[in-house]
């Protein structure tokens, strides 16, 4: 089958362009590095089956960083290139394109964003553009569509250019010559939205406009979260799940072995949703019920976030304080997107340049950036304490995140390079680009989340019975009891969380903990070890060396803190 | 007339750049991201304690240590 790769800078819109192509919709967002995997999709293009690959953005074919590496891999055996060009920033876009014409591979170009040049004063002469480059130039809107057809239309008539081997300064004289030629700016005043760009990053307004942005944020991600816990996912498991439940309870007899396992354990002849601890009771309750509204919410609000563009600023404001912990201010993304679930945000890590930088990201990351998934089970827990104590767990979480990142800055050897990122525009969001994505991350945590659940009540619920976890928990009360301070049972949520956290989060409810012990516990949990799916990843992405180094760290500091947190909570309370 | 670095110049001012004094790489990293001798810039911030700078040249804004900025040598 023909493969057909889609190159550009960073930030160019190849995978709006590739789900338009494919029909297979990937994540797309307003800032530079939001792709760091390729994906591969299919598609039907004159006729005939195709294998079209997103690749990540890159600025040349000399890579700086691993999401660059993959891009520059993907060139190797492809039958075409779809260069992507941000028609705003045509100069700089075109030294890829010259370089991609010297490598003996047919080119088309997409003259994305087209219609943002209308507004920015940039005329282009596509005509003209074309006799310079000798391959099809096709002016496209990526998001509307506009333009596509006639990009694959022209596909037929792409020839490898025969471009031989140029210099950079060569490249750079003839980029200087074609943009004469081609190109006419007009002078335009600052749009609302310019201003508010430059006002964004400013020193003095900057500030005030991050912590307001972060207060909405959080205040609507709470807001949606508990009002659809409140008024639709409760109300549908108290008042009509439940008794269809409760009469399956009373066909399996009420007690033994598979009524543990499917609805659990009965509280005072009832279900409990949260400690019953069955396959249809908690197993389908803590994701559904507790955890689905917080991540709806969450990723709702981060969409958002992305598709405008405020991303990188923050991490522009933020760089100073990134710097301390060893990395950079671009930093800042992965670790917000670890907020929705670590798995992508460590995938993200990616677009960091150093090796070092790599594994302090990750290893802070892992153990200080709880996912939406355990914030959601930890304010459904410690919260019915009060709120101080789910600030006492979210601070100590963001204390050791910043106190880490200091202790390994200073221990680390090797360098962590500067910051140097294109800034977007920002952009009114297309709503039906971010519900795409909001569906597909959603889809995604269903999909994983589930199974693994379901697999947790059957392992926790089979153990029990085989009594597996009596011999565990007097093996390790010392520590549990004696520096946790926690029931010697509590270590079994501790080593749940290995599964998935959020339910080894829901563990903890039928050991009626009092609120300082909650606050330890939920504490430990987050920053124990790493749920199996991150796990996985961080051994992929640091390979095992680093991994045993970040898992040690994890496991010695969280019992650390742990102690710590369980002594100064008993003077203090 | 007179050479300052990015570091020294005023938001909203705006020269051309005259000359990189960084090693290969970095050289090679912001030509390929629009900075270059003999390019357009304006400085449009400047964060305190040595924060980043933001600059434009053409339609881009790109944000760069201060580290970095100081080795970027402005003919303002």
């Amino acid at each position: 089958m023909k493969k057909i790769v889609l190159m550009g800078n960073p930030n160019v819109g190849k995978s709006v362009v590739f789900s338009r192509l494919t029909g297979t919709h990937v994540i797309a967002s307003n800032y530079p590095g939001t792709t760091v995997e390729f994906t591969e999709g299919f598609a039907k293009i004159n006729e005939e089956q195709v294998t079209i690959i997103d690749a990540p953005g890159t600025y040349t074919l000399d890579p700086t960083c691993k999401a660059e590496e993959v891009a520059v891999e993907m060139l190797k055996d492809v039958d075409l290139v779809i260069n992507i060009i941000d028609a705003t920033n045509l100069e700089r876009n075109l030294y890829l394109t010259l370089e991609l014409m010297e490598k003996d591979i047919p080119v088309i170009v997409a003259l994305n964003m087209w219609d943002e040049t209308k507004h920015k004063g940039i005329t282009i002469n596509v005509e003209k553009l074309e006799e310079f480059l000798r391959v099809p130039v096709i002016p496209v809107v990526a998001v509307t569509g506009q333009g596509i057809n006639r990009l694959v239309g022209r596909i037929p008539e792409a020839t490898p250019p025969g471009v031989r081997k140029h210099k950079r300064g060569e490249r750079w004289k003839d980029i200087g010559r074609i943009i004469d030629e081609t190109q006419k700016l007009e002078h335009r005043h600052h749009t609302f939205l310019e201003r508010v760009e430059d006002a964004s990053i400013h020193a003095l307004t900057g500030i005030p406009i991050a912590a307001v942005v972060i207060f909405i944020a959080f205040k609507i991600i709470r807001f949606i979260g508990e009002g659809l816990i409140g008024y639709v996912f409760e109300p549908l498991f108290e008042n009509i799940y439940a008794p269809v439940v409760m009469k399956l309870s009373e066909v399996l007899g009420s007690k033994g072995f598979l009524h543990d396992i499917i609805i659990g354990k009965l509280i005072e002849g009832e279900i409990d949703f949260v400690q019953s601890f069955g396959l249809l009771t908690t197993g389908l309750f803590v994701p559904i019920g507790m955890v689905l509204p917080y991540v709806f919410s969450f990723f709702l609000v981060l969409s958002f976030l992305e598709d405008v563009g405020y991303l990188p600023r923050l991490a522009i404001l933020l760089d100073n304080l990134m710097h301390r912990l060893g990395l950079h201010g671009y930093a800042i993304i992965p670790m917000i997107l670890g907020l929705g679930c670590n798995v992508p945000g460590i995938m993200a890590t990616r677009i960091l340049e150093s090796r070092r930088e790599k594994f302090i990201a990750i290893t802070i990351m892992s153990i200080g950036v709880p996912c939406a998934a355990l914030q959601a089970m930890i304010f459904g827990l410690v919260g019915k304490q009060g709120g101080l104590y789910v600030a006492m767990v979210f601070g100590t979480l963001f204390i050791v995140w910043l106190a880490l990142g200091l202790i390994l800055n200073l221990s680390v050897k090797g360098f962590s390079p500067s910051l140097l990122i294109e800034v977007p525009p920002y952009r009114l969001p297309s709503w039906r680009a971010l519900l795409k994505k909001f569906w597909m991350r959603l889809f995604y945590f269903i999909k994983e989340a589930l199974p693994i659940v379901l697999l947790g009540v059957i392992i926790i619920n089979t153990l029990y019975i085989l009594k597996v976890f009596d011999v565990i928990a007097d093996l390790t009360a010392p520590v549990v009891t004696g520096l946790l301070g926690l029931p010697k049972e509590a270590v079994i949520a501790i080593l749940i969380g290995f599964l998935r956290k959020d339910v080894a989060v829901g563990m903890l409810a039928p050991f009626n903990l009092t609120a300082q012990q909650l606050v330890v516990s939920s504490t430990v949990l987050a920053m124990f070890f790493p749920c199996i799916a991150t796990f996985t990843i961080m051994f992929k992405e640091l390979g095992s060396k680093d991994t045993i180094k970040a898992t040690a760290i994890m496991v010695f500091v969280s019992l650390l803190v742990g102690t710590v947190l369980n002594f100064i909570l008993r003077i203090v309370l | 007339m007179g050479l300052v670095n990015l570091t020294q110049m005023e938001s909203g001012q705006s020269g051309e750049v005259v000359e990189i004094q960084g090693g290969f790489g970095i050289t090679r990293k912001l030509e390929s991201m629009g900075i270059r001798v003999g390019k357009q810039i304006v400085k449009v911030s400047g964060l305190f304690l040595r924060g980043p700078v933001t600059v434009k040249v053409g339609n881009t804004q790109l944000s760069m240590g201060h580290g970095m900025a100081a080795k970027i040598i402005v003919e303002v």
